[in-house]
C-alpha cells in the first residue's frame, strides 16, 4: 500500500456568523497518498476551501475546529506551534489559490514574490533565491523569465499570473500542493495549459497534489482519486474510475449527470434541483435527503455510514444496504456504471 | 516620467495663473478701502495715493499691470507693513510656520500610519477600540482648545516646554502636537479601514502559505499596500493644517504668516493678500504634485509612460 502524506480523520470545523454557529465541516476523513492527486468536489459552499485551509493553519477568527487530526510526517498539524507551521507552510506545504489577479501582491515585483519561499525557508542569499526564481519561473513557462523578474504583476496576464502563482508554490520542492480551483478563474484554453503544467510538475517534482475543484471534467483529467464532499461531508470517495464509471452516491449521480456532454441531444442541461441545507442547524439525517428523489425514509432521520463498494470505493448512502429497495439511477449513470462492468471483465479476461 | 511632470508642471503654472486671477477680482469686491482713517483724508490726499498704488486705473488696467509683474516674481509692495515688498515678507514670516507645519504633517502621518496599522492588527481587541477612541478625539477636538490644553499642562504644570513664544526647537513642539493632532486622527482612521481590507486580501493569505511569519506579511506586503490610499488625504491634510496654522500660531504667538494673511485681510492691503494666495496655492499645487509622483512611486500600477515601465 501506497505510504499516506496526509492523514485527515473526523475533522469538524463551526464557524461563527452573526446568524449561529455554522457546522461547516462536519467529520470529514480523507488521506493522501504520496506521489498521487486527490480530487476534492463539490458545490460552492460545501466545504472544500475550509477543509485545505485548515491543513495550512489559514483560518480565519471565527472559525474553530472542534475535532478532529491531521497527521503529517507523524504530527498532528492542528497542534503544531505557529513556529513550527510557518515552517511547513510555503515549504513541506505550500498553496496555489483560486484567482490568480488578487493572489500576488500588486506593489512587489513578481521575481521578489517568487523568491520569498526560498528566503524565508532555507535562508537563501538574495541573490542565489532570485537566480533560482528566474528558473522555476522559466520552468512554469514565462517567456523571457530574466528579464521580466523586475516586473510587477499587472504587467502580465492572467495565465501568466496563475503561472507565477504556481512557481511561487513549487520554488522550495514541497511535499504537498493544495490547489484550490486554480483554473477555475481563467478561460478554458488557459485552464487546460495550466493542467498540463501542474501533471507535468507533479511527475517532475513528486509531489502529492489536493486538487479542489468544482469542474468534474478537469478532475478526469488531472485526479487519481476523488473525493466528493456535500454540506461540509464527504459522501462518496473512490478511484476516478470508481467516481465517474460506478457511482453509488445519488449526489454524485446527480453531479456526473449536470455535465454536459457531446452526445447529449437535449439542448437543456441537467442540474440538481434545489439548494444546499442551512449548516446552522444541519439535517439530522443524510444532509442531502431534500433534493435526493432517490431518498429512504431512514434518510431523513439517521446519517447513512460508509458503505463499502470495493477496497478503493466508499460511498455514504443508505442505498448501499442490504435492505434497500433497488433503484434505477438516471440513464447516463447506467450508461457509465454498464462500461464500468464491461472494463472490469475485460480486466479479468 | 519626465515628459509627465513637465505636463503636470504647465497645469500647474496655468492653475496658479486661474487661482491669481480669480483672487485680485474677487479681491476688489471686499467692501472698504485700504486707508484705515479714509475720514480723516481730504479727497484729494486720497487721489494722490491712489495715484501712488495705481489704484485710479481702470480694473482691467490694473490687472494686466499686476499679472505682468507677477511674471517677473515682483508681487508689489505691501500697504499696511512699512511699503515692505511682498516677497520679502513672506520670506521673513514664512519660516516658522513651514517649520510647526512641516513637522505636524511628519509627526501626525507616522503616528497615524502606525497607530492604525496596530489597530487593524488587533482588530475587535482593546487596542483597537482604543485607537478609535484616540482618532474621534483627534478629529473633533478643535486644534485651539488642544492648543490651550498643551499650554496649561505641559508648559505650566509640568513646565516641561515654554509656554509660547519663539525662541528655539522646544518652542515648536507644543504648536506641533496641536496642529499633528488631526492629521494623526485622520490618517489612523484611514490606515486601520485600508489594512484591514488588505490583511483580509488574498495576497495576505497566500503569503502567509508561503510561510511568511506574521510579521514579515505586515511589513513586506500589508502596509505598502495598505499606504497607497491613505497618501490621498495627505496632501488636502497639508492644506488643513496650513490654514488650521494661522490660530494656533497666535496662541502660542509665533511670529508666522497665519497671522499677516488676517492682518492683510483686514486692512484691503491688496498686495498682501494676493500675495499670500498665490504663495499658498502654490504651496497646494505642489504638495499635490509630490503627492502624485509619491503615488506612482509606492504603487507600480499607476507608474506612467510605456505602460507602467519606465
Amino acid at each position: 500500500m501506497a505510504q499516506k502524506v496526509l492523514d485527515v480523520k473526523d475533522l469538524s470545523i463551526d464557524f461563527d456568523t452573526l446568524n449561529g454557529t455554522v457546522k461547516a465541516i462536519r467529520d470529514v476523513s480523507f488521506h493522501l497518498d504520496k506521489g498521487e492527486t486527490l480530487a476534492l468536489v463539490g458545490e460552492s459552499g460545501s466545504g472544500k476551501s475550509i477543509t485545505v485551509r485548515t491543513i495550512m493553519r489559514l483560518l480565519a477568527d471565527n472559525e474553530t475546529i472542534t475535532n478532529g487530526t491531521i497527521d503529517f510526517e507523524g504530527k498532528d498539524i492542528l497542534k503544531e506551534s505557529k513556529k513550527e507551521m510557518d515552517k511547513i507552510r510555503g515549504g513541506k506545504i505550500a498553496m496555489i489559490s483560486q484567482d490568480p489577479m488578487t493572489s500576488l501582491d500588486p506593489t512587489m515585483n513578481i521575481g521578489n514574490q517568487v523568491a520569498e519561499p526560498l528566503r524565508v525557508h532555507e535562508g537563501m542569499s538574495k541573490h542565489k533565491a532570485l537566480e533560482q526564481a528566474a528558473e522555476v519561473l522559466e520552468e512554469v513557462g514565462i517567456p523571457n523569465a530574466r528579464e521580466r523578474m523586475r516586473d510587477y504583476p499587472h504587467q502580465f496576464s492572467g495565465g501568466q499570473r496563475q503561472r507565477i502563482v504556481i512557481a511561487m508554490a513549487i520554488i522550495d520542492n514541497p511535499d504537498v500542493l493544495i490547489a484550490d480551483e486554480p483554473t477555475t478563474a481563467l478561460d478554458v484554453t488557459v485552464q487546460a495549459q495550466i493542467i498540463k503544467l501542474l501533471k507535468d510538475l507533479k511527475d517532475k517534482i513528486g509531489t502529492s497534489i489536493i486538487f479542489i475543484t468544482h469542474d468534474l471534467g478537469v478532475v478526469a483529467n488531472i485526479a487519481d482519486r476523488v473525493a466528493v464532499m456535500y454540506a461540509g461531508k464527504i459522501v462518496e470517495y473512490g478511484t476516478v474510475d470508481d467516481i465517474f464509471y460506478n457511482p453509488q452516491h445519488p449526489y454524485t449521480w446527480g453531479l456526473l449527470d449536470s455535465m454536459p456532454t457531446l452526445s447529449m441531444n437535449s439542448d437543456r442541461l441537467n442540474t440538481i434541483p434545489g439548494t444546499p441545507p442551512n449548516l446552522i442547524n444541519p439535517p439530522k439525517g443524510d444532509a442531502f435527503y431534500a433534493r435526493n428523489k432517490y431518498a429512504l425514509k431512514i434518510d431523513h432521520e439517521k446519517q447513512p455510514p460508509f458503505f463499502k463498494v470495493s477496497d478503493t470505493h466508499y460511498a455514504a448512502t443508505w442505498l448501499l444496504d442490504k435492505r434497500a429497495p433497488k433503484v434505477t439511477p438516471p440513464e447516463s449513470i447506467q450508461k457509465r456504471q454498464a462500461e464500468f462492468k464491461k472494463r472490469g471483465e475485460a480486466d479479468h479476461d | 516620467m519626465t515628459k509627465y511632470i513637465i505636463r503636470r508642471i504647465f497645469y500647474l503654472i496655468l492653475t496658479l495663473f486661474i487661482v491669481a486671477s480669480v483672487t485680485f477680482f474677487l479681491m476688489k469686491f471686499l467692501p472698504g478701502t485700504p486707508y484705515s482713517n479714509q475720514a480723516k483724508l481730504q479727497p484729494s490726499q486720497i487721489a494722490i495715493m491712489n495715484q501712488k498704488y495705481g489704484l485710479n486705473k481702470p480694473l482691467w488696467d490694473q490687472y494686466l499691470i499686476y499679472m505682468g509683474n507677477l511674471l517677473h516674481g515682483n508681487l508689489g509692495t505691501s500697504f499696511q507693513f512699512n511699503n515692505q515688498p511682498v516677497t520679502q515678507l513672506i520670506a521673513h514670516d514664512i519660516g516658522p510656520s513651514m517649520q510647526i507645519g512641516t513637522q505636524a504633517m511628519i509627526v501626525g502621518s507616522v503616528l497615524g500610519i502606525l497607530l492604525g496599522a496596530v489597530a487593524a492588527i488587533k482588530k475587535n481587541t482593546w487596542v483597537d477600540s482604543g485607537a478609535t477612541f484616540i482618532s474621534i478625539l483627534g478629529i473633533s477636538i478643535p486644534s485651539f482648545v488642544l492648543a490651550v490644553l498643551l499650554q496649561y499642562y505641559f508648559g505650566y504644570k509640568l513646565q516641561w516646554f515654554p509656554v509660547a513664544l519663539w525662541q528655539n526647537f522646544s518652542s515648536s513642539i507644543l504648536p506641533t502636537l496641536a496642529l499633528a493632532a488631526f492629521p494623526l486622527a485622520n490618517v489612523a482612521r484611514f490606515m486601520r479601514t485600508e489594512m484591514v481590507d488588505v490583511l483580509d486580501s488574498d495576497y495576505i493569505e497566500l503569503a502567509k502559505a508561503k510561510g511568511d511569519s506574521e510579521r514579515k506579511t505586515i511589513t513586506h506586503h500589508a502596509l505598502r499596500n495598505s499606504l497607497i490610499p491613505v497618501i490621498t488625504i495627505v496632501g488636502p491634510m497639508a492644506v488643513s493644517i496650513m490654514t488650521g496654522s494661522l490660530v494656533v500660531e497666535n496662541i502660542f504667538s509665533i511670529p508666522g504668516i497665519g497671522n499677516q494673511f488676517v492682518q492683510s485681510i483686514l486692512t484691503n492691503d491688496y498686495p498682501t493678500i494676493m500675495g499670500l494666495t498665490i504663495f499658498y496655492s502654490f504651496l497646494l499645487v505642489v504638495i499635490i504634485l509630490v503627492v502624485d509622483i509619491l503615488y506612482g512611486i509606492i504603487d507600480p500600477r499607476i507608474r506612467l509612460g510605456n505602460g507602467g515601465k519606465e
